[in-house]
């Protein structure tokens, strides 16, 4: 199973331009992360504020409607493009430098 | 010692309790009512008396407090482990983390996550949504009408305000404000005025970032293009100083008052040289004094602006106005109160030399000279109701300018970005923008900044902020559109037409009016050797004289003719004869009469 995901994550750290993924829980503790190029304090910086932003979005959507939910946040910086995908109780961050066509 | 007079009083009675008695009433005073006091009063009747039957009401002004504002921000470094977990030991952490990750429900989420971010990545790298298209072609400068808007408002934080009478830039960015304020009314500040000039961060319009405290009020201020941190002040006593900005508030070092200028020193700039510590001030004294900051004790250099030519300082006109541009660095020019511009040349070998050309500019003070920054051979200068645009080479008049306005241009630049751009601004408190490949006679753009009158204004190196300091030491912050900052292709080319055209065209009035000044020579000339007369310079009471018997001799021939018309008319009205030839031949006589007096004035002019 662990195996499965290792590679799960190896393959999406594989794809053009991913910078790193960072997999944090609810309370903003990085569970794994994968971001050769930044230091361990700008890690948890990304993860701190990433899942302030995340819950906040939740309740957002939550808020507007309660039938709907919140399934995907994409936030797009000069420098680069951060994906958040948030679970139940973890939220995967997925840095990115698209190279498009 | 003689005793005068003893008091006594027995112990026993002192404290004692105060026992009242009546007393019948006596009668003290009686003043009787004296009618003959009544002549000295004059009886009122009736008396005027006025009521109002209003309600009683009271005006109260309550104004909240400034209140100061200060922006923060929360750096999150480590949190959120629970109690169990201490975060400083790596293998607490890693068991953690192990233990996590073995939970069923974790994998499960991820790996749902997961196949979500992978499309979402797939996307991106499929195609950029962001991707800036047709990027190369150059930005289409858009046809909306030009605009400036305020930013920001910078006023002066002392309750006794004065001007802002000069606004220097910070030279790395547009960031920050250096302002000089200085009531420039003549003995017009009063004990209480504050002489502190400030540096302003332009975020933050509610306090100043720093104070400079002189010794007397600052008139003008620049900072050192070469270093930011130092700044150059010209002082209202005449004294020039000198801050670094880290040092504090207090001046590093002042030219000692025997040696500076005698007058308020009204510009100050920075030189080009290698050590970047050179500078050069100018005043109404009619002195322009080069100094070197390491050593403010004694001007390097001195220069009298003397139009004579003979460096007599009795003789100088006072300076209102510098000019230097650091590409050129041996050049420079000054305007002055008199409203003429001199070119004066540093390099000269004689003082005599220095000043190389004077330019009859204004009609009052030149308050402003700037080259074009493209083309260095055209200046602006700014003094009494118009702006002008001159070129170096023709010394008789401007080869552009505006009209008359209704109130005085107090300042002026030019856009550091477009050629044809140029500001202004008026004692009415307008700033007036113009664009003269856009339009020559009015301003572009018109703007109402203040009611009190505009002082100075500065633009900025990136051409699109403009800071104009207003006679109550209010700066308003401004920003243009684009249109105004935006350089066109054809824009240089076509400016460079115009100011040859302009050129061209003063060059051939200034040759025509020399041939006709020769010719009229020669002719006088020719007449004194037919006369053999000398002509005696008259008097000029003898012209006045003469101009005043002719003038009457021109008012009696007109008196006489009307009388006669008027004749005339009673004769032809007696007559009923309507005759329409009478009446042409008197219009002949009377035109005829009116070319010869029209003619006579002429030559004796």
């Amino acid at each position: 199973m662990s195996g499965d995901l290792d590679e799960t994550i190896k393959k999406l750290y594989g794809h053009k331009g991913v910078k790193g993924i960072i997999i944090t829980n609810n309370q903003g503790i990085t569970v794994r992360s994968h971001f050769p190029d930044e230091s361990a304090e700008v890690i948890q910086n990304y993860a701190a504020q990433f899942t302030t932003l995340a819950s906040k979005a939740k309740e957002v959507i939550r808020g507007i409607d309660p039938t709907n939910q919140l399934t995907f946040i994409r936030v797009r910086s000069k420098k680069h493009e951060i994906m958040i995908a948030p679970g139940e109780d973890f939220i995967m961050i997925t840095i990115q430098q698209p190279q498009g066509k | 010692m003689e005793i005068v007079y003893v008091y006594t009083k027995k112990r026993a009675d002192f404290g004692r309790q105060c026992n009242f008695s009546d007393r019948p009433a006596e009668l003290h005073v009686d003043i009787a009512p004296d009618s003959s006091l009544a002549e000295n009063f004059i009886e009122r009747n009736p008396v005027d008396s006025s009521l109002q039957c209003v309600q009683e009401m009271s005006e109260h002004e309550v104004n909240t407090e400034r209140f100061e504002t200060d922006t923060r921000g929360i750096n999150h470094t480590e949190g959120g482990w629970p109690k169990d977990v201490n975060p400083q030991e790596i293998e607490q952490v890693m068991r953690f983390r192990k233990k996590v990750e073995k939970d069923e429900m974790y994998v499960n989420t991820i790996m749902q996550l997961s196949s979500v971010m992978e499309n979402c990545i797939r996307q991106n790298n499929a195609i950029d949504i962001y991707e800036e298209y047709f990027s190369d072609i150059d930005v289409e400068i858009s046809d909306e009408p030009p605009s400036a808007k305020t930013i920001n408002v910078y006023r002066d934080p002392n309750e006794l305000k004065r001007t802002a009478t000069h606004i220097s830039w910070f030279p790395d960015g547009p960031r920050k404000l250096a302002i000089a304020y200085c009531n420039l009314d003549f003995q017009g500040s009063s004990p209480d005025t504050s002489m502190e000039s400030y540096i302003w961060d332009i975020e933050n319009p509610n306090k100043p970032e720093m104070t400079l405290k002189p010794v007397s009020p600052l008139v003008c201020l620049e900072y050192n293009p070469k270093d930011s941190h130092v700044l150059i002040g010209g002082q209202y006593n005449g004294q020039v100083a000198y801050w670094d900005r880290r040092k504090g508030s207090q001046p590093i070092e002042l030219t000692p008052i025997e040696h500076s200028h005698r007058d308020p020193v009204y510009k100050t700039i920075w030189l080009q040289s290698k050590t970047g510590t050179e500078c050069f001030s100018a005043s109404t004294d009619g002195q322009v004094l080069w100094w070197d900051i390491r050593k403010m004790g004694e001007p390097t250099e001195k220069l009298y602006l003397d139009p004579t030519k003979k460096q007599d300082i009795t003789k100088a006109q006072g300076a209102m106005a510098l000019e230097y541009e650091p590409t050129i660095p041996t050049k420079f020019m000054v305007g002055t109160e008199q409203g003429s511009i001199l070119s004066c040349n540093r390099k000269a070998k004689t003082p005599a030399e220095k000043i190389v050309a004077q330019y009859p500019a204004h009609y009052g003070p030149v308050y402003a000279l700037q080259r074009n920054p493209f083309f260095p051979k055209n200046f602006l200068s700014i003094g009494d109701w118009t702006a002008r645009i001159w070129s170096e080479d023709i010394r008789e008049s401007s080869i552009m300018w505006t009209k008359y306005h209704m109130s005085y241009l107090t300042d002026g630049c030019w856009s550091p970005v477009r050629p044809a751009v140029f500001f202004t601004t008026k004692r009415d408190g307008t700033l007036d923008i113009w664009d003269i490949i856009f339009k020559q006679n009015d301003p572009t753009l018109s703007l109402q900044v203040s009611d009190e009158p505009l002082h100075s204004i500065r633009v900025q190196d990136g051409g699109r902020l403009i800071a104009t300091g207003s006679h109550k030491g209010t700066t308003t912050l401004l920003e243009l559109s684009d249109g105004l900052c935006m350089q066109s292709k054809s824009e240089k080319n076509l400016v460079t037409m115009m100011f040859d055209r302009e050129t061209r065209r003063e060059k051939i009035l200034e040759s025509r009016h020399r041939e006709m000044k020769l010719k009229e020579r020669t002719r006088s000339s020719q007449d004194k050797d037919e006369e053999h007369e000398p002509v005696a310079e008259e008097p000029e009471e003898d012209l006045v004289g003469k101009a005043e018997t002719e003038f009457f001799q021109i008012i009696e021939a007109e008196k006489k003719k009307r009388e006669k018309a008027a004749e005339q008319a009673e004769e032809m009205e007696q007559n009923e004869k309507g005759d329409q030839r009478k009446a042409s031949p008197i219009a002949e006589e009377d035109e005829g009469q009116e070319k010869q007096e029209v003619e006579q004035p002429e030559k004796k002019d």
